[in-house]
């Protein structure tokens, strides 16, 4: 069997009519990688039509996109050399097409930026040369095209060169080498000209070429973001297979893991694959599969990683650099979604460091929006805690985008992890406090009165497990005891707001706030107040009980207990009789509710 | 020890992250097989992706005009790996023989009539489904009129024009329609997941692969194709399945896997467009591009 070629994904950018086209219709011909006769028929066509030719009519797949006359998406298309196959990737260089320069950018090895010799640096010479550092593209090459129309001339080539190294630097970002070229001549594209002898350096093919791909990543520590958590029981498969892709390091049977957030422990049991030999080590870049040595209940988007290994960090603020590509601002005081690796968090702005005007590399202070197309550094705070790297040290974990009204609105860098007290949820509370007008009735006096304190009691578990039965009978057990006590028997729909996001990690959020709030009232009314969560996880929970505050919250677990680290005030089997359960409930309970004797003297 | 994928190995791991992203995320999902090698090799990547299942339903869209050959493989393999194997067909254009030839349909109208229509009323629902029966073997009208929203489909990126500005994760919107201008970022392997109600969304595993990585693959997993690829002694061979009329075997003598990926590297081929043998491509400009943005695959 022969070897299978090596292939390298190769982006050009550049500002529009720099010559992006051109230069990738001439590497396709010049390296004879075009169908037969199409360039004939694309010129016999123009020819037909009465108009000059152009490379980029080659790449003009689409007719919408040639009644524009601008590249709206990132086309691809493939050529070969000596080396290896180029998959080439056209990303348009209009500012409107950001989102589709982004797209192709972030596929692409390597990077070819277009500035055109006579017009020199422009805007997006300068905003996609940002770009490309932000996607963290390390093979770049600049090429300074139409040298026919500047005679060649190499002290043009020489200041382009200066000026834009200069800039290069400042945003970190060294290319491999610049250029000059005459695309539309076919000069230094693939054979080195005749008409530069002063150049010495490579042609572009021979500058790709010399590319190489980045770095293996099996060396680094692992970082196994958990995709998804399978169990097809059909043909009587019993395994347990936690899948994903390994974004860096390597994995062995027998290993000891860390799933983060959670904290929780396993060893690695098995190591699964389809049609393939069994193998005990997988490795970065593999889409693999493991099974666990001890039964331990994690949700997807928790890195897994290995115990004696630098871990990332676990945290809910960080500083990150960002791109904004909505049509909407990115504002505060308002819940976005936040998806690093596989792991999704509701995420609000919480400051905004600078915006970067990209085209001056200049900090504009003082904005409280940053708008599209702006480049800016920000703190962010996710509702949850989450496990990132910084980019510096795992890329594949130190960076995301953001998700708002459905669409991938802004990306996103991580500069670093930020360690400070206040929360968005403390501020809320802060706030609240600060409104609330107490009156002359206070929570004691409301307690004597009752003959019990208040409180909230959370029946929790896994679903299925006869949760809203054992509400019920505690609601009535408590009743004719003569307590005042009340089952919220809402489901989670109809908690949230109407007209609030339907997204799935935003409204189960937007449940917890709202219950959390109602319970605050309720309970401050004297209320014994029974709710029932589905698996309400460690961090929620944290949330609920700090939102009821200062009423206490108690716990009741019914089935499986899935937390990782939070205290549960009872567990109860699933499977038992409401009324038993809720007598049970009620012996806990009992010791919280009841008055300090103290009271009745 | 430094360890790195190969070239198939990579495409891999990306088309199974892919098919898992889109499992997690969408309930109603379904993968559209139309028997030919890409499609093929998208339902033996889900079997890699689900460890040896397929834990959604396979669409096909039966034209009736399909080489008999076709219909058998697809029967045989549905049963061979309990696929919940389901399709659907235009019935009434059938009855009607609003076709090509026979009908007065040309080539471009009736692709839209028996496919594009079919496809968009199967996934919809609103047209009879048949599910494979494995206990009779027989197909039965199935009781699931859900409409999916994510579809999963085996097109590349290098086969023509138009394919090669799509994204892995393609929404479209209530009338299947796809706004080619406005096409959602991804990076970083950040794919348009959320949806919002009403639109749908195509998937698309297979959009870096060449069709010479599509038969290496072929070659390297073992992966059982139909015949119809392969020459049988008359200098003829089916480079790319569709319906009879429309279809032409190209010349070759390539009599299984190696010879086609042979051919494919060094050949004859290797310039020449891939749907070269497929009449519809051809007729009134773009052809394709019609069918396209109206939803046909
Ligand atoms: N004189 C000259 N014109 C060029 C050269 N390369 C491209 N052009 C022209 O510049 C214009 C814009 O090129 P195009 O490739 O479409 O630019 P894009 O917008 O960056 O893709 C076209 O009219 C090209 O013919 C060159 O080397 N010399």
């Amino acid at each position: 069997m022969n070897k299978q070629r090596d292939q390298m994904n190769v982006v050009v950018v550049g500002h529009v009519d720099h010559g992006k086209s051109t230069l990738i219709g001439r590497l396709l011909a010049d390296t004879g990688s075009l169908p037969q006769g199409k360039l004939e028929a694309v010129k016999a066509n123009c020819a037909r039509n009465a108009k000059p030719f152009e490379y980029a009519f080659l790449l003009d797949a689409l007719k919408d996109e040639q009644a524009q006359g601008i590249t709206i998406d990132t086309a691809r298309c493939f050529f070969k050399s000596q080396k290896r196959d180029y998959i080439i990737i056209d990303a348009p260089g209009h500012i409107e097409f950001l989102k589709n320069m982004i797209t192709g950018a972030a596929r692409a090895q390597a990077a070819l930026l277009v500035i055109d010799a006579n017009e020199g640096i422009r805007e997006n010479s300068k905003r996609h040369g940002y770009m490309m550092s932000f996607l963290g593209i390390k093979n770049l090459t600049v090429c300074v095209n139409k040298m026919d129309l500047v005679n060649y001339r190499q002290a043009i080539f020489d200041q382009i060169q200066r000026e834009y190294s200069a800039f290069l630097k400042e945003i970190n970002l060294v290319p491999q080498n610049f250029i000059p070229i005459a695309a539309r001549e076919g000069d230094n594209v693939v054979e080195l000209s005749a008409k530069m002898p002063w150049y010495k350096g490579a042609s572009i093919l021979r500058a790709l070429d010399h590319f190489s791909k980045a770095a293996p990543k099996d060396e680094q520590e692992l970082r196994f973001p958990i995709q998804d958590i399978y169990k097809f029981t059909e043909d009587g498969d019993d395994r347990r297979i936690f899948a994903g892709r390994i974004e860096s390091g390597a994995v062995n049977v027998g290993d000891d893991v860390i799933f983060l957030p959670s904290q929780k422990y396993s060893r690695v049991q098995s190591i699964e694959a389809f049609n393939k030999n069994s193998e005990s080590l997988a490795f970065a870049g593999q889409s693999a599969g493991v099974t666990l040595a001890t039964q331990i209940y994690i949700k997807p988007g928790e890195i897994m990683v290995k115990k004696d290994q630098r871990q990332p960090h676990v945290s809910n603020k960080f500083k990150a650099n960002i791109f904004w590509m909505g049509k909407q601002p990115f504002v505060k005081d308002k819940n976005y979604k936040l998806k690093l690796a596989t792991q999704q968090a509701p995420v609000v702005l919480s400051d905004i460091l600078g915006v970067l005007d990209a085209s001056e590399l200049s900090s504009i202070a003082g904005k409280s929006q940053v708008d599209r197309h702006d480049v800016a550094e920000c703190v962010l705070e996710t509702l949850k805690p989450i496990a990132f790297d910084d980019i510096f040290t795992i890329a594949e974990t130190g960076r995301f985008v953001i998700v708002d009204n459905y669409e991938i609105v802004g990306g996103g860098i991580i500069l670093a992890p930020v360690f400070e007290e206040e929360t968005s949820l403390k501020k809320y509370i802060a706030s609240r406090e600060f409104n609330w007008e107490r009156s002359q009735i206070t929570p004691d006096t409301r307690a004597k009165k009752y003959e019990h304190k208040s409180a909230l009691i959370v029946l929790t578990g896994p679903q299925g497990t006869g949760k809203v039965e054992i509400a019920k009978a505690l609601e009535e057990d408590l009743f004719k005891d003569n307590r005042f006590a009340y089952f919220l028997g809402l489901s989670n729909e109809l908690l949230l707001n109407p007209g609030q996001a339907t997204d799935k990690t935003l409204s189960r959020l937007g449940n917890i706030q709202e219950l959390g709030k109602v319970a605050h009232v309720l309970t401050d009314a004297g209320l014994i107040l029974i709710a029932s969560v589905s698996d309400i996880d460690d961090y929620e929970l944290n949330m609920l009980k700090t939102l009821t505050l200062p009423r206490q919250t108690l716990v009741i677990n019914v089935g499986e207990n899935r937390f990782s680290h939070s205290q549960i005030d009872l567990q109860l089997p699933a499977d038992q009789d409401p009324h038993a359960s809720s007598q049970q409930i009620i012996n806990v309970l009992i010791k919280s509710i009841l008055i300090d004797p103290e009271y009745f003297i | 020890m430094t360890k790195t994928l190969t070239k198939l190995e990579s495409l891999e791991a990306q088309s199974v992250y892919i098919l898992r992203e889109a499992y997690r995320e969408f309930k109603n999902l379904a993968m559209l097989w139309s028997i030919g090698k890409d499609s093929t090799v998208l339902l033996w990547l889900s079997r890699k992706a689900f460890f040896g299942h397929v834990p959604f339903p396979l669409v096909h869209i039966d034209t009736s005009f399909k080489i008999p050959e076709m219909i058998a493989y697809r029967d045989r393999l549905a049963k061979e790996w309990k696929l919940n194997m389901i399709f659907g067909q235009n019935k009434a254009a059938l009855a009607e023989k609003r076709t090509f030839p026979d009908g007065k349909l040309d080539r471009i109208a009736c692709c839209k009539t028996l496919k594009s229509e079919a496809l968009k009323h199967t996934l919809a629902g609103d047209w009879p489904r048949y599910r494979l029966n494995h206990q009779t073997g027989q197909y039965d009208l199935d009781a699931n009129k859900e409409p999916y929203t994510g579809v999963i489909v085996g097109v590349r990126a290098d086969e023509e024009g138009s394919r090669s500005k799509e994204r892995y994760f393609s929404p479209r919107d209530r009338n299947n329609e796809w706004d080619v201008g406005d096409q959602p970022p991804e990076l970083w392997n950040q794919f348009k997941t959320d949806f919002a109600p009403g639109t749908h969304v195509r998937i698309h595993p297979l959009l870096d692969w060449t069709e010479l990585n599509i038969w290496e693959y072929i070659e390297q997993e073992k992966i059982p194709v139909t015949k119809l690829y392969f020459d049988q002694g008359e200098g003829k061979r089916y480079r790319s399945l569709g319906c009879f009329p429309c279809t032409f075997p190209v010349e070759s003598t390539a009599k299984n896997v190696q010879d086609i990926v042979q051919e494919l590297k060094t050949g004859k081929f290797a310039n020449i467009a891939e749907r070269s043998g497929r009449a519809q491509d051809k007729e009134g400009g773009g052809g394709l591009e019609v069918l396209r943005v109206d939803g046909y695959m």
